[in-house]
């Protein structure tokens, strides 16, 4: 038993890791650059590797993550001295970049290290002993406790907890980032990022940009992991199958995206990159190595998109509970489909994107080089073919969650719920045809832009139907307001801006002013804090009592809800006022004469009370883990399966498993029910106990 | 049944106090170009539209909260109401015709914005990081390139952009119309300014360090003042022409340089100008050299031969320019004393 509480350890050998990587960064600096940057990058790298990897080893040991991250720093280091090498032997001029290695060795490094991590954390050891001919057991048993989390594990539920809590990391990283930039924003004129402020080889308005881009991609990056964590952890739960259909892809699929955050991380040391997260060329084929970092990042973060909607629609597919018809599935469910269909199909197009610059920089390929033939402009069109479909994956599985949790609240079935299941593959659908409606001040054909404005314009249809419908649920029911249906009636508001700030963007002309103002930057906001945000604090604080057993306090969720939720709107109408009136997007500064100070202020001190307000979460959160209040059973009086068993679930979920014999919400109709759990005579599913568990060091 | 009507009075009149709720607290800039009031008309339609379904969507929920909240002690379930096909329909096939209606209009609003005047000025601009430069057409054969945009009200502009670097985008908030500069391409915009006054192109593409900056003026003016500005600009340009340090002068003004480096000793990006003839330099390998003339050509021809200390973390790119015109700006940087 441990004395003291293993994050005390963590943060001591934090803050030692940190000082010895920053020591030996600083002397290899020294030796290829011949001069000491105190606040350059190369320190800072080795410092932020080291601090990292040193901060699991004291919180876990050497195991799981630890184990992972430093196979992810050792491969680094052995890609990137292998092409330095060569180099060096060819006789290279530049064996050295301005940052230690070159960038060749830099990405070679990275994508070394991205590979050996997974090797490291051992989320590949049993596929490699099936390629050697070996047999693994079919079921790992997992250590009891908190333990579990920072190693492999197969079982769906710490997976889904996994990438929830990988999610609310980013999303303090990203929200960190943003405060940042904000303080900056409050006044106009620059009053900390200034030309001499110096930082990881950026000065003060590089460093804006940089931390201005990694808000955009962390945050994005937060938000595929938080959407994967919630299906992971409820579709199995709701569909009756005891995990999904590939558990060690889905462990795969989760731990590829902690070297993917890392290489993000890195992207802020070495040397930043100016483009914001859309990284368009010809200025992201000139950006340090940051721009590097930030494309292998997104790249390795795509996988996880990629292989974990595989298993989502594998799932559905195939291991429902007997019964559970198209029609009977819970809407959450076909809320899931519809992501995964986006989320597998489309990601390539990111991945592809990226992967182009990254051959113009290295390579010499010229494909959005205009002075060789390229087309800068095709960068667009392949980027926004994936972004776009992309906040459909970010907002279907909330808008999903808030069909799914309103009946509950409301004690009567989701209006439509036909119309409703079909609204998320026709959004889904759509989504994948507007794609050029960020395009239309780019230069691409003029013409062409006007189906664009159209089919835009169309996905406010099957949207619609779902506004419709909650309101038609809300009507004539019987509704209370605990937390976590404040968070979806929230949800329902800040989606409304969001959505009905989107057909002013439609129209072409009145979007060539809008186009790269504030008035989007409001308009995104809307949609994702209500597509996602809302609906994802919605999620925690309703199924939290399902994962632990105990329930978070109600007291500080409804003050998270009410500090949160104005500010929040505060900002965003901010935001799109200053838009409106002038104020473009991404820019550390903005004259005086505009008259926005005023209205700068106010969005950043909304900003920080949303701050104040999701510390007030973690807090809630992470005390209630083990000081909560009991909530054993059915607190919600929900008809779903997963509320049928006692909390906190069982490990193999359904001991027993269910057959479905109604409609999911049919509240208010009599002596209905949705399953029935078979009691006699029924198969009992058996778990086998491996022969010989295999232990994670 | 009562339900309904008092929702129905509720939504309109949210909608009409959010519609003009919005409309009176001033939301645009002034209309200073034709294509401002045009776009501005699609945007009052937009309001419309939005103040009323958002009323449509937040009256009856909020009334629900109100009047259909669980009582105290009552633990039964509400109606049993599943849905209503007819409702369904309809409010899917009503929305279909409204955003299709919506779409036409903002089609016909974009062809308006567009209109052709063939007599049109031409106006070739440059985005370059990180500033603006504007050809006008000849006058006697003389070119006038100035980093002001001036336009004489009430005639249409054809802007012909280009970039020599990176993506930007020329935006006059008061003209509302938005267009990209790509390299490799031109890209156009027209604009027919209705409305004399100083306004400012500010890009609105990020386009590295100094995207924040990138600005110059914009003058509207009668046609009879832009005539004598340009008979000025005739005459500072056949002045500068004259000789190799105004020259150099010209070439500076047009490719953007004070966007980086300033003339009267304020810090900046690059280092400058002011007294940098003859001064003694620190570079980065911790080495002192004079700034003479094979310097200063140097650091225009390849500007990454020699950095100075404290300025690494930003390089010059090559401009490409030929030795005469090189030969020509280090004239003229000597005369900045």
């Amino acid at each position: 038993m441990r004395k003291t509480h293993p994050v005390w350890t963590g943060i001591l050998l934090l803050v030692i890791g940190g000082t010895i990587g920053y020591g030996i960064g600083l002397g290899l600096d020294l030796l290829v650059s011949h001069s000491l940057n105190f606040n350059g990058s190369v320190a800072a790298a080795f410092a932020l590797f080291l601090a990292v990897t040193s901060f699991f080893f004291g919180v876990y040991g050497y195991r799981g993550i630890t184990r992972g991250l430093v196979f992810q720093v050792i491969g680094t280091l052995v890609g990137a001295l292998f092409v330095t090498g060569i180099r060096a032997l060819v006789g290279s001029t530049t064996i050295f970049g301005p940052f230690l290695f070159s960038e060749p060795a830099w990405v070679f490094g990275a994508l070394a290290g991205d590979v050996s991590f997974v090797f490291g954390v051992g989320v590949v050891s049993d596929w490699v002993k099936w390629v050697r001919g070996l047999d693994t057991p079919e079921h790992h048993e997992d250590e009891p406790g908190w333990e579990k989390y920072f190693s492999v594990s197969l079982d769906h539920k710490v997976i889904g907890i996994q990438y929830t809590m990988t999610a609310l990391v980013l999303i303090a990283v990203g929200g960190t980032f943003a405060m940042i930039f904000r303080t900056e924003l409050a006044q106009s004129q620059l009053q900390f990022l200034t030309t001499t402020f110096k930082l990881f080889n950026q000065t003060g308005p590089q460093f804006y940009n940089t931390l201005m881009s990694l808000h955009g991609i962390i945050m994005i990056v937060s938000i595929l992991l938080g959407v994967s964590g919630i299906m992971n952890y409820v579709v199995p739960l709701l569909v009756g199958a005891h995990d999904m259909a590939f558990p060690r892809l889905n462990a795969f699929a989760f731990w590829v995206a902690v070297p993917a955050s890392v290489l993000l991380l890195m992207a802020l040391v070495l040397g930043g990159f100016d483009t914001g997260w859309t990284g368009y060329p010809p200025l992201s084929a000139r950006a340090p190595v940051g721009m590097q970092m930030f494309f292998l990042g997104v790249f390795t973060a795509g996988w996880s998109s990629i292989l974990g909607s595989a298993n989502v629609i594998a799932t559905v597919l195939r291991m429902r509970a007997k019964g559970m018809s198209a029609m009977r599935l819970p809407i959450f469910v076909w809320a899931s489909i519809a992501t995964s269909i986006i989320a597998l199909t489309a990601t390539q197009l990111i991945g592809l994107s990226f992967q182009l610059v990254m051959f113009q920089r290295l390579l010499g390929m010229p494909f959005f080089d205009a002075a060789k033939g390229g087309n800068p402009v095709l960068f667009q069109h392949l980027f926004w073919f994936y972004s776009h479909p992309a906040v459909y994956v970010f907002v279907l599985p909330g808008l999903g969650v808030i069909s799914e949790l309103l009946p509950v609240f409301v004690r009567k079935p989701l209006f439509g719920y036909r119309w409703v299941a079909m609204s998320s593959l026709g959004i889904a659908l759509v989504g994948f045809t507007v794609w050029a409606h960020h395009m239309f001040a780019s230069g691409m054909n003029e013409y062409l832009r006007v189906p664009f404005m159209y089919s835009t314009l169309l996905v406010a249809v099957p949207t619609g139907v779902k506004f419709f419908s909650w309101v038609a649920t809300l009507w004539g029911g019987k509704i209370e307001t605990p937390t976590p249906m404040l968070f979806v009636l929230g949800a329902i508001v800040v989606f409304l801006l969001g959505g009905l700030t989107g057909p002013p963007n439609a129209a072409i002309a009145l979007d060539l002013h809008l186009t790269d103002t504030y008035f989007i930057v409001g308009h995104f906001h809307d949609t994702i804090f209500g597509g996602f945000v809302f609906p994802f604090f919605a999620a925690i604080y309703y199924w939290f009592p399902k994962a632990t057993g105990r329930r978070m306090s109600e007291f500080w969720g409804k003050l998270h809800f009410w500090l949160m939720t104005p500010s929040f709107l505060v900002l965003t109408f901010g935001m799109m006022r200053v838009g409106l009136l002038g104020m473009r997007r991404r820019i550390v500064d903005y004259d005086p004469a505009l008259g926005f100070d005023t209205a700068h202020l106010i969005m950043t001190i909304a900003g920080y009370l949303i701050f104040i307000s999701v510390l007030i979460f973690f807090i809630n959160f992470f005390y209630s883990m083990t000081h909560g209040e009991k909530a054993e059973g059915n607190i919600w009086n929900s008809r779903s399966p997963e509320w049928q068993v006692p909390s906190p679930m069982p490990v193999h979920n359904y001991e027993v498993p269910f057959v479905v014999v109604g409609e999911p919400y049919d509240y208010g109709l009599a002596d209905s029910k949705y399953v029935e759990f078979s009691t006699n005579g029924s198969k009992h599913v058996e778990f086998p106990t491996a022969p010989e568990v295999e232990k994670h060091h | 049944m009562r339900h309904f009507v008092i929702v129905g009075i509720l939504v309109i009149v949210m909608a009409l106090v959010t519609y003009f709720g919005l409309t009176s607290i001033g939301l645009m800039p002034v209309e200073a170009s034709l294509q401002a009031t045009q776009i501005d008309w699609m945007w009052n339609l937009e309001m419309i539209a939005m103040s009323f379904l958002f009323a449509l969507i937040v009256a009856p929920i909020t009334y629900s909260l109100i009047v259909f909240r669980r009582k105290k002690g009552d633990t039964t379930d509400a109606e049993h109401m599943e849905g209503n096909t007819r409702l369904e329909i309809t409010w899917t096939v009503l929305p279909l015709f409204l955003v299709m209606a919506f779409a036409y209009v903002g089609a016909v609003n974009l062809a308006d914005t567009r209109r052709v005047d063939p007599n049109a000025m031409i106006v070739k601009v440059r985005g370059i990081q990180w500033s603006w430069s504007f050809e006008y057409p000849p006058v006697n054969g003389v070119s006038v390139i100035s980093d002001e945009l001036h336009l004489p009200k009430g005639k249409q502009v054809l802007l012909r952009m280009t970039s020599s670097d990176v993506i930007h985008s020329f935006w006059v908030p008061e003209f509302r119309v938005k267009q990209d500069l790509v390299p490799g391409r031109i890209t156009e915009l027209r604009i027919t300014p209705i409305r004399s006054g100083n306004y400012k192109v500010r890009c609105a593409e990020l386009c590295g360090t100094s995207h924040a900056y990138m600005e110059k003026p914009v003058v509207v003016s009668s046609q009879a003042d832009f005539d004598t500005w340009m008979t000025e600009q005739v005459k500072l340009a056949e002045q500068q022409a004259a000789t190799p340090e105004g020259h150099g002068q010209a070439l500076v003004a047009a490719n953007g340089c004070s966007a980086c480096h300033s003339i009267n000793g304020a810090a900046g990006i690059a280092p400058t100008w002011l007294g940098l003839f003859g001064s003694q330099v620190k570079l980065t390998d911790g080495s002192v050299v004079t700034a003479d003339e094979a310097y200063l050509k140097e650091s225009i021809k390849a500007p990454q031969a020699k950095i100075v200390a404290g300025f690494e973390t930003q390089l010059m790119p090559t401009y490409g320019f030929p030795d005469e015109d090189i030969a020509d700006i280090v004239a003229y940087l000597k005369t900045i004393k």
